[in-house]
């Protein structure tokens, strides 16, 4: 048994964005665990003071290169609550398959390029099999592509603004990239749950409070309410009933708390709040790689994502089937579709609102005030990371005491393991300030 | 230059996005990793390395350690590329920059606020020199452009940069002018630099002036312009400020 031990990660690799792990051991005690967050701090809040609310989305969509349509999609639905604005459904049906290909783009690029290394004994993904790779880039490619016949680019989407889209795709994009879909699910999917299925994931276990969107129809991102798998439900309007902000001096990210202990978001707690809502394909993966709801062990977060994308390739499929069954429709002339910089902002009411999406790291919120002007008057955005920094801290501090005996690389190893299997996106968790100007 | 140059990627303030297009840049990447050997790229590898002769260095530089740890950078690379807009001209990082700084840190970290390292958000060539840039947020063309400008680097020619106006562009890709639209909107395509090939326009929404100005900007017509659309002169100041907090012209 190791009496002290001392390990300070610097920069931990392989993660969006930079933070160390700290772990000091003396006597068999353990005397700190810290997930440190050293990134420069961004202000995005601030960024948004008295600017016109169509650029909301715009800039804080660039608070995250992995996640900039949950981000835009979560400032345009805190923009619509506040404004009371009820989008169309084919806007909605568009929006719901860009998120899906985020998920999907990100999940291909967390479980294949920052976590399969681990278990392959490599240090990136490009000393793999060139067949994984290009496996793996094909994946994320489709994905982006979907993104961007909906959506325009991936990172930063162009034209999606509120109420609408400022281009409609066209019907034979949406064919082709259904076929591609459908090539995907029988072709890359296989293998991708072989690789899987054959990694050891570390064991441990530790239950603790599950967050998510939940929603009677479908496996909740785009829409729904808040559930805990301790507290229960909260509607999206009372989101601060369940997050609050800490400051924490080692961290420039503010810790997200529940009111009474840490709480986990992401792929694992989706997995746990909605399994019975996954697509039929995604069902069986969940099967095959042994994973059932509720599961407690946070290493498992990759697994689940991997089931997650076959969902969402799977939902991609029925949403834009649903979507050219039903025919485009060129909606731009009859509703609002507010571009970030039209000539001339449309006359609004004062009005407050909050946006509830999944993303792929957790459930994420925007929260707006625009003034008589049409100006923003205050914001606050919770990044999922932010929500599970307090948590990681606790899995740390419960798993080092079970692992003193081993030496220390293997120790670290397991610690940087379990960090980045919560796939923490650090540039996105410093972007904090919560500004109530007026 | 090595026979196999090592290249490293760096990254400061901003999303990160910049090397997620890299990484996303498929079948050519893999190509790319074929010519050089990348040392350093810590968003994808848990390898490092301090001896590059190329470093890529995304996003702002916003806090005083993060100035000495770039000047490392540049001291012991050959070439420095700048890639994305927060790097190349502060990108929307800069925007904070028009407010008082300390109320904004006291908003975030109250009695705390002092406890965190935070400057005025800054280009990357505001602290070193810089060789080449990569423009765009997120870097255009799907990184294309990117792509070329390392190609051309390690063959030891200069990059080709157009130096016109967005709009010739656009109007290559037949789009009906947004001023001009059913419902117009403004746009910063007449004093931004070409070379994105139009994409938010062709997507019906505004260019927002994410590779910087031309050389030679009109800016006195573009103001005009904007003013006429109904911009007053303060939203029209918050317009270049978005990405182009520094206003500097032809870089």
């Amino acid at each position: 048994m190791t009496q002290d031990l001392n390990i300070n990660v610097h920069h931990v690799a392989r993660v969006e964005g930079h933070g160390n792990i700290v772990i000091d051991v003396k006597n068999g005690e353990l005397k700190k665990v810290e997930l440190q967050i050293v990134e420069s701090p961004r202000f995005f809040e601030a960024m948004l003071k008295g600017r016109r609310f169509p650029e909301a989305p715009q800039i804080t969509c660039r608070i995250c290169g992995i996640c900039a349509v949950g981000h835009t999609l979560a400032s345009l639905r805190a923009l619509e609550d506040a404004l009371g604005i009820e989008p169309s459904e084919q806007t909605v049906l568009l929006r719901k398959v860009a998120l899906e290909a985020e998920m999907l783009q990100s999940h291909v690029l967390h479980y294949y390029f920052l976590v399969a290394p681990d278990f392959l004994n490599a240090p990136n993904v490009f000393s793999l099999d060139p067949n994984i790779i290009r496996r793996a880039l094909r994946m994320k490619k489709l994905a982006d592509d979907i993104i961007t016949a909906v959506a325009g680019r991936h990172p930063h989407p162009i034209s999606m603004v509120v109420d609408g889209f400022t281009r409609i795709p066209q019907e034979s994009e949406l064919k082709d990239l259904i076929n591609q879909l459908k090539e995907m699910l029988a072709k890359d999917v296989p293998p991708t749950l072989d690789l899987f299925a054959s990694l050891k994931f570390p064991a441990f276990e530790r239950k603790t409070d599950y967050v998510s969107l939940i929603h009677p129809e479908e496996y909740a991102y785009y829409d729904g309410i808040i559930h805990s798998s301790e507290t229960g439900d909260t509607k999206h309007r009372d989101y601060k009933n369940k997050v609050k902000e800490e400051i924490v001096l080692h961290s420039t990210a503010k810790h997200a708390k529940g009111p009474f202990k840490p709480y986990m978001v992401g792929a694992l707690s989706r997995f746990n709040n909605n399994s019975d809502k996954l697509m039929p394909k995604a069902k069986a993966v969940a099967q095959k790689l042994g994973l059932s709801a509720p599961n407690y062990n946070p290493y498992l977060i990759s697994a689940a994502q991997v089931v997650e994308s076959v969902h969402n390739l799977e939902r991609m499929i029925y949403l834009l089937e649903e979507l050219l069954r039903r025919g485009l429709n060129d909606e731009s002339k009859e509703r609002q579709t507010i571009a970030g910089w039209s000539a001339k902002l449309p006359q609004i009411k004062k009005g407050w609102g909050v946006g509830a999406v999944e993303v792929p790291r957790g459930i994420l919120f925007h929260e707006y005030r625009i003034n008589d002007d049409g100006l923003l008057s205050g914001a606050n955005c919770v990044i999922p990371t932010a929500q599970n920094l307090a948590n990681i801290e606790d899995d740390l501090r419960a798993l080092v005491p079970t692992i003193l005996d081993k030496p220390k690389e293997e120790i670290t190893l397991l610690l940087e393991m379990l960090v980045r299997a919560y796939d923490p996106c650090i540039s996105c968790s410093v972007h904090m300030l919560k500004v109530d100007f007026v | 230059m090595a026979a196999k140059p090592k290249v490293g990627f760096f990254s400061f303030t901003g999303c990160e996005g910049c090397q997620l297009v890299v990484i996303s840049m498929a079948d050519k990447l893999l190509d790319l990793v074929g010519a050089v050997e990348v040392v350093n790229f810590r968003e994808a590898s848990s390898f490092k390395s301090d001896e590059y002769d190329v470093a890529v260095v995304e996003g702002s530089i916003s806090s005083v350690k993060e100035i000495e740890e770039l000047k490392e950078i540049r001291r012991r690379a050959k070439i420095l590329i700048a890639i994305g807009a927060c790097a190349h001209i502060g990108g929307v990082n800069c925007i904070r920059n028009f407010d008082n700084q300390f109320e904004i840190k006291k908003e975030v970290y109250k009695d705390k606020a002092t406890h965190f390292d935070s400057i005025l958000a800054q280009p990357i060539d505001a602290v070193i020199k810089v060789d080449y840039y990569s423009r765009g947020c997120p870097p255009n063309r799907d990184g294309e452009e990117f792509l070329e400008i390392v190609t051309a680097v390690l063959q030891g020619k200069k990059p080709y940069i157009p130096n016109f106006p967005v709009c010739i562009q656009c109007k290559m890709k037949s789009n009906v002018c947004v001023f001009h639209k059913e419902k117009p909107i403004t746009c910063l395509g007449p004093v931004t630099r070409a070379g994105c090939m139009a994409p938010c326009p062709s997507f019906g929404n505004a260019c927002i002036g994410c590779r910087g100005l031309v050389d030679d900007p009109n800016l006195n017509a573009h103001q005009e312009t904007l003013k006429e659309a109904g911009l007053s002169v303060e939203e029209i100041l918050k317009f270049y400020r978005m990405m182009n907090g520094m206003m500097e012209v032809g870089k």
